[in-house]
């Protein structure tokens, strides 16, 4: 039988920078085997269908678009011997003696078992829909998430809508405003439930502003209307708990609702896996390597948690493939047992990954993203363990809807002699 | 004074900007800031991406960019110029698909490569 | 066209009657005035459950033909390879005075002809289902109440009774019925339409389908049902499907699981519709409906909820089904007013139906050769023997197009190539559920869409999301048409 050392579940951007970590690192061997298995025609993930630019200036330190980003990774991977099936997919993955079990569908391998030693899962995050966030009314055609209407303007060439009214400022939903406009739809609004965009800021300049397409914050879709098509939607004002205020409604005359409320990770595989998921995240809860609570098993990119910029899930996937490549033969010699220390978020910190620290597997830098669960100007963030500051950081603003990141230097991390709490506070001046 | 937002890089620096003698920016996090910050005065501009028709490929469109930032009064005729393109795959990635857009010497390109697929099996 | 019969309406009792009418040899057409089967109606939007019968009151046409319908069920569902599984209920018991209604529920099951009822104490009912309330004090058990696909279901009877040799024409609506020299000449807006008896499914339409050849003798006051769906992931919750003691309002909300692994709760009751074609669901009732649903499951998990739904019953001002040659005219047969448990009932009603129609002078004479049954091959369900062997024979197998049901282009191809083929988004989904998962079709819809145009032969924009008008795409991109730039550059202008 033939094993693979790691097989990675997803050829996007995560599993891409897996596959070119693992192989760039001075762990592997000519020996080692691995596969990406990808369930579309190609390489490349969602970014072949974000044809705008913004991407790269982390990693290629230039600007690039969706497509760009992708073809050079997929160019990276060239001469290296690393196999790929695209058409196929993953069903389930269990564990069994003869290594982890891969169970696989594809016109090219039928219905078939691979085995590996270690397994990324880079299976990326798929919408949240109208069920999702319940919205009243009819249920006409007309209702899309964002990605949805993208794929359909992008890849096919085809118009999902002429009279748009987008839901929630999500990146996807402000890009695809833009891109609507672009292609001759009327866009009406742009309605953000939150009293701030979860978008990125230049987002709104370049894909609103720059169309004069009004932003309503603290504003939702109460209803939606029409028989057949969307014939309107009604948006209605809400407090600060978000319930919608009675008398507030407006009324849009549109065919199209475009949904940008948000992304979850896909993680129906991981629980096949039993892998230890995080509420707040929605993927799985992993240590500073990418593992994840099933020793062997890494993840990595938006099926861990939901990113801004794909270059971060770039050094994310890379991590994950060199880990994933060093445990192939760390368990060749035998795993030495580590003290594990948690992250845990302190004061106005939503989420951390990752959310464990694997302390005789740490690397020089160490990097901890989180995100905050409200706005902030001049603030701190603390780093603490047995209650004493190990170090802080600055910022000038902070957003929910923008991760942050910190550097966790090895030397100071090695201070640490419990589990260590992130928290971040305002600063008056 | 004018307030802008940078829209250079993902962080989204908040920029003022003073037109007197000279224009003088401050907000910025790096120089692409200023540059930014001058040019949305005098003259803004952006890089547009859309696609163009192609037969025999994956899809039946592939996605196009403005090589560089065109001026954004120009972004309407710009698009216009896409309408009635069709390429032929193979395309290569930064092939250009409109030489030059209105004048500017700024070409359309192609953002990605499609290789020639013949119509599938059945 | 001539024929001996032809039914009007082809939601599932439209479908039971074609279904058990193609028995004999007949010439029948069913005219369907949406572009699917079971594509709306009450058919469409229901609480997918095969009552056990206890319920109706006691000699009604309702308790009769539940009883008999689920007992037929039980094996035709089988025979028709319908997904179903016999669950079984319980209805929940939180007062003293519920405990009376249990009791007088038992009794009346039993009278009904309800097969196994048992009265179970608290403790027993917990340990049957421990996600209940433990506040309860006793539930009634009724082993035989099945949950079931009822697309499924009204798909597979319609495609029976084609195989058999009836005709299903969609998109023709009943415009008018004239009668003519002893014929009925059914006006439809594509063909005009000869038949010498009708019998009459309209399901919300009945009444005015009735009244145009026949006297008034009933009227439909629809009632709006609103339900939740939710995520697959939920559906290890429940093994039985839950009512509440009835009161007025009906059989209450219920809590169910669904055949396809989800848990389905409504629906509301006293939301009238502000028509025929309102199907659209409001936060109010919604409010009501999960309220109501946390007293028996109270860990149920709304923010799990991937869709929610209306349906509309076709109440009638008389109470009970209505199942009748029309007075003045007896080659007219009704099934009007059918309401819960018309999903249960369904196939008695259709032999009941057939009597009727006998009794008025039609024929009814044994085809030599029925052919009753039907397979359905759905992938994820094959044993992996079966999966590497369907493979084998056609590659279109290990193609997913759908995630989070696991469903290839192969089982999308299947129903292409069935009796009554899909032609929309929402079709496929009603007969593979591509689509039914917690995406909700955000992944698969762009694949499923390329299947069908493939197929086809036409263009995206022919494709419908569901019925018709319910367009989906509005026209390519880069047409360079004046139209699509007008807009455009009345946008972009202003920058200028």
């Amino acid at each position: 039988m033939d094993k693979y050392s790691i097989i990675i579940v997803g050829g996007g951007p995560a599993g891409l920078a897996a596959a070119y970590g693992a192989w760039k690192s001075e762990k592997f061997r000519e020996s080692d085997k691995i596969l990406i298995i990808e369930r579309d025609k190609e390489l490349g993930g969602i970014l072949n269908q974000c044809i705008h630019n913004g991407f790269g200036l982390h990693y290629f330190k230039e600007e690039l678009t969706g497509p760009e980003y992708a073809e050079r990774f997929v160019r990276m991977l060239e001469d290296s011997p690393i196999e790929i099936m695209t058409d196929t997919m993953v069903l389930e993955i269990t564990r069994e003696s003869e290594g982890i079990k891969v169970c696989t569908i594809g016109k090219n391998v039928g219905y078939t078992n691979l085995y590996a030693d270690t397994i990324v899962l880079s299976m990326g995050c798929r919408e949240r829909t109208r069920g999702a966030i319940g919205i009243s009314g009819t249920r006409p055609a007309g209702v899309f998430t964002a990605g949805t209407a993208q794929r359909y303007v992008n890849i096919e060439g085809y118009m999902p809508g002429r009279r748009v009214v987008v839901l929630g400022s999500g990146d996807i939903g402000l890009i695809m405003a833009r891109r609507m406009t672009l292609e001759g739809a009327k866009v009406l609004a742009c309605v953000e439930l939150m009293p701030f965009s979860s978008g990125l800021t230049r987002n709104i300049v370049q894909c609103l502003h720059d169309y004069d397409i009004p932003l309503y914050l603290s504003h939702t879709i109460t209803e939606i209307r029409g028989e057949k098509r969307v014939e309107q939607v009604v948006m209605s004002r809400v407090d600060e708990n978000r319930r919608p205020i009675a008398g507030s409604e407006v009324v849009f005359d549109c065919d199209t609702l475009l949904l940008s409320v948000g992304l979850i990770p896909e993680n129906e595989l991981s629980k096949t896996a039993n892998i230890e998921l995080d509420m707040r995240t929605g993927g799985p809860v992993v240590s500073e390597s990418m593992e994840t609570s099933s020793s062997g098993i890494f993840a990595c990119g938006n099926v861990l948690h939901v990113h801004d910029l794909v270059d971060f899930v770039s050094q994310e996937g890379e991590r994950a493939g060199i880990s994933a490549i060093s445990y192939v033969h760390e368990i060749s010699q035998g795993r030495e047992k580590s003290d594990i220390f948690k992250l845990i978020n302190g004061a106005n910190v939503s989420y951390t990954v990752p959310q464990r620290m694997d302390m005789a597997r740490i690397s020089n830098n160490t990097t901890v993203f989180f995100r905050v669960n409200r706005v902030f100007a001049q603030s701190r963030i603390s780093v603490t363990s047995g209650g004493v500051e190990i170090v802080s950081y600055k910022r000038t603003h902070m957003l929910p809807a923008e991760m942050e990141r910190i550097l966790l230097p090895k030397k100071i991390l090695e201070r640490a002699n419990g589990d260590i709490t992130i928290s971040c506070t305002e600063e008056t001046r | 004074m004018t307030k802008l937002i940078c829209i250079v890089c993902p962080k989204g620096c908040h920029l003022q900007v003073d037109v007197g003698d000279t224009i003088v920016v401050t907000g910025h996090a790096c120089n692409r800031g200023v540059e930014y910050g001058k040019n949305e005065l005098k003259n803004p501009v952006r890089v547009i991406t859309s696609t163009v028709r192609i037969e025999n490929a994956i899809y039946r469109r592939i996605p196009v960019k403005t090589a560089s930032p065109i001026p954004k009064p120009l972004i309407r005729k710009a698009m216009l110029l896409l309408d009635k393109i069709s390429l032929a795959a193979p395309v290569e990635v930064g092939q250009i698909v409109v030489e030059d857009i209105c004048g500017t010497g700024i070409p359309f390109v192609a953002s990605r490569s499609m290789e020639r697929v013949e119509k599938a099996e059945g | 066209m001539e024929f001996d019969l032809a039914i009007v309406g082809c939601g599932v009792v439209g479908a039971a009657c074609a279904y058990e009418l193609s028995k004999y040899n007949l010439k029948i057409v069913v005219l369907e005035r949406e572009n699917d089967v079971a594509a709306s109606g009450a058919t469409k939007s229901n609480s997918a459950v095969i009552h056990a019968g206890f319920d109706p009151p006691t000699d009604t046409l309702m308790a009769k033909l539940n009883v008999a319908g689920s007992q037929i069920a039980q094996n035709l569902l089988v025979e028709l390879d319908v997904a179903h599984k016999k669950c079984g209920a319980l209805v929940l018991a939180f007062t003293e005075e519920d405990e009376i209604t249990l009791r007088n529920l038992y009794d009346r099951g039993t009278k009904n002809g309800t097969q196994g009822l048992k009265i179970l104490d608290r403790l027993q009912t917990l340990s049957l289902e421990p996600n209940l309330n433990p506040a309860l004090r006793a539930a009634l058990h009724a082993p035989t109440s099945m949950i079931v696909s009822p697309w499924e279901y009204t798909l597979a009877l319609a495609e029976v009774a084609v195989q058999n040799g009836a005709t299903i024409l969609l998109e023709h609506e009943v415009l008018d019925i004239k009668q003519k020299g002893g014929v009925f000449e059914i006006n439809t807006p594509k063909t005009k339409i000869t038949a010498n008896y009708i019998l009459n499914a309209g399901g919300l339409f009945a009444d005015k389908i009735h009244n145009m050849v026949a006297s008034p003798s009933y009227e439909i006051t629809p009632d709006k049902g609103e339900y939740f769906l939710l995520d697959r992931n939920k559906g290890e919750t429940l093994k039985h499907t839950i009512f509440q003691c009835p009161n007025q309002h009906g059989k209450g909300v219920l809590v169910s699981p669904t055949v396809h692994g989800n848990i389905i709760v409504g629906p509301s009751s006293n939301d009238p519709p502000k028509g025929l074609f309102d199907v659209s669901h409001t936060a109010a009732a919604l409010e009501r409906v999960a309220k109501t649903a946390k007293l028996s499951v109270p860990d149920l998990d709304f923010y799990s909820n991937i869709r929610n739904f209306a349906g509309n019953r076709a109440k009638t001002n008389r109470g009970d089904f209505i199942i009748e040659a029309a007075a003045d005219v007896p080659k007219f047969v009704d099934c009007g007013g059918i309401v819960s448990p018309g999903l249960s009932a369904a196939p008695a009603i259709a032999i009941m139906a057939a009597e009727l129609l006998q009794e008025a002078g039609l024929r009814l004479e044994h085809r030599a050769k029925f052919n009753g049954s039907r397979k359905a091959i759905l992938f994820k369900e094959l044993s992996d023997a079966e999966k590497n062997a369907a493979i084998s024979q056609d590659k279109s197998y290990a193609h997913i197009i759908c995630r989070c049901e696991t469903i290839t282009e192969g089982d999308i191809l299947w129903a292409l190539r069935s009796p009554v083929p899909p032609r929309s988004l929402d079709a496929v989904k009603r007969r593979v559920s591509a689509g039914f998962g917690r995406c909700q079709g955000g992944f698969c819809s762009p694949r499923v869409l390329e299947i069908l145009t493939d197929y086809y032969g036409c263009s995206p924009t022919d494709i419908l999301q569901d019925l018709a008008g319910t367009e989906l795409l509005f026209h390519e991109t880069k047409t360079g048409q004046e139209g699509d730039n007008m807009d455009r550059c009345s946008i972009i202008q202003k920058e200028e």
